[in-house]
């Protein structure tokens, strides 16, 4: 007699049922939201004894229509006196090329002028050299010294790239599809070896090489100096960040 | 039978519910964090982020946040490990091993950053 109808009892288990779903649920879905972040990146280089900068040149690869060594001096100079880390020095740029020629000595004949990176092996030694940097620091008052290499060479290379082609559909709807065709490419690539010297000791306190490359179609004519521009925009961030702390941007997704 | 049933599945409601309210704060904190996050307030979103871990050791998506918040103010090493546990308690969510994917490019540029001798 006190027993309930089969009917007035199944809902309270589906009720109970739908709770426990909806926990289930609530706990498995995620919601997305994506957020840019800076997140700081400290210098590589203790710059505190410093308070000056000189960049003092470069070895570079001769070409037709741009001074490698002056372009980069007058490139790092501007953007170091952006910063205004340390104050930056106008002091002529060093004989880098006669100081290798001295230092390979009178029998070992003219060094080769750098064509590529192997051809830089003999100005190496430049770089190494603690009494002569030490006596370049001396007239300047002990500043960092920036130095190093720069290679910028064109380059060839031909093979097959993937570019997206448009097209219409019969109802007119556009399509974006990749396809991959054969091209001849041209462009440059340039290869800086920055080296940090402390003008007090003459030693180096840091070194770092890049590498970058860009290739345009074979058709089309980009100016040497644009190129050189547009790859050393590429890596002056993180040369600067040798000097000063940056702020290194990224997507990342909180989850709810 | 019915009845039986019922009983049981009320029992497991009953024993959800205390879990279910502490995720229930621990969302209220993530969600917060989330919005002062985007607001640019990281200290805050951080400390947000703390609780609802706190509240919910078990809560993945928090552990990503708070790693992301840590990434944000420079604690890498702190980071590593809220990345580390997210990871730990949910092994298959796809965004947070994007984001560590990500924070370990990021790491490696840091590392690099230290001085060659």
């Amino acid at each position: 007699m006190n027993a309930r109808p089969a009917h007035a009892r199944r809902p309270s288990a589906a009720l109970v049922l739908a709770a426990l779903l909806g926990l289930t649920l609530s706990a498995c879905s995620t919601t997305v939201y994506e957020v840019v972040i800076q997140a700081p990146v400290s210098a590589k280089l203790d710059i505190s004894k410093y308070q000056r900068i000189y960049v003092a040149g470069f070895v570079a690869s001769p070409n037709d229509d741009l001074d490698a060594s002056m372009e980069t001096v007058r490139l790092l100079r501007n953007q170091l006196r952006n910063k205004n880390v340390l104050r930056v020095l106008d002091a002529d740029a060093v004989p880098l090329a006669e100081k290798a020629q001295e230092l390979a000595g009178p029998d070992a004949g003219p060094i080769p002028v750098a064509q590529t990176e192997a051809d830089l092996d003999p100005y190496a030694k430049v770089f190494s050299d603690t009494e002569y940097w030490k006596s370049v620091g001396a007239e300047l008052e002990s500043p960092l010294i920036l130095t190093g290499t720069v290679v910028f060479l064109p380059q060839e290379r031909s093979g097959f790239v993937q570019r997206e082609q448009e097209s219409y559909d019969q109802f007119g709807r556009r399509q974006v599809v990749p396809v991959r065709t054969y091209m001849e490419r041209k462009g440059f690539v340039l290869r800086p070896t920055f080296v940090f010297i402390d003008g007090a000791t003459g030693e180096q306190v840091y070194s770092e090489s890049f590498r970058e490359e860009v290739l345009y179609n074979s058709n089309q004519q980009t100016p040497a100096l644009s190129s050189y521009f547009e790859l050393m925009d590429r890596l002056i961030p993180s040369v600067l960040n040798t000097l000063t702390a940056q702020k290194v941007r990224g997507n990342r997704v909180l989850l709810k | 039978m019915h009845m039986r049933m019922a009983a049981s599945l009320l029992v497991m409601l009953l024993w959800a519910l205390p879990v279910s309210a502490q995720r229930g704060d621990a969302e209220q904190q993530v969600q917060f964090g989330i919005e002062v996050a985007q607001k640019g307030l990281w200290k805050e979103a951080v400390y947000r982020w703390e609780r609802a871990t706190q509240l919910d050791p078990t809560y993945a998506q928090a552990f990503n946040n708070l790693a992301i918040g840590y990434e944000q103010l420079g604690q890498m090493d702190k980071a590593k490990a809220a990345y580390d546990r997210a990871l730990q308690l949910a092994p298959d969510n796809t965004f947070i091993r994007q984001n560590i994917e990500l924070f370990k490019e990021l790491n490696e540029r840091t590392a690099r950053s230290r001085p060659t001798p």
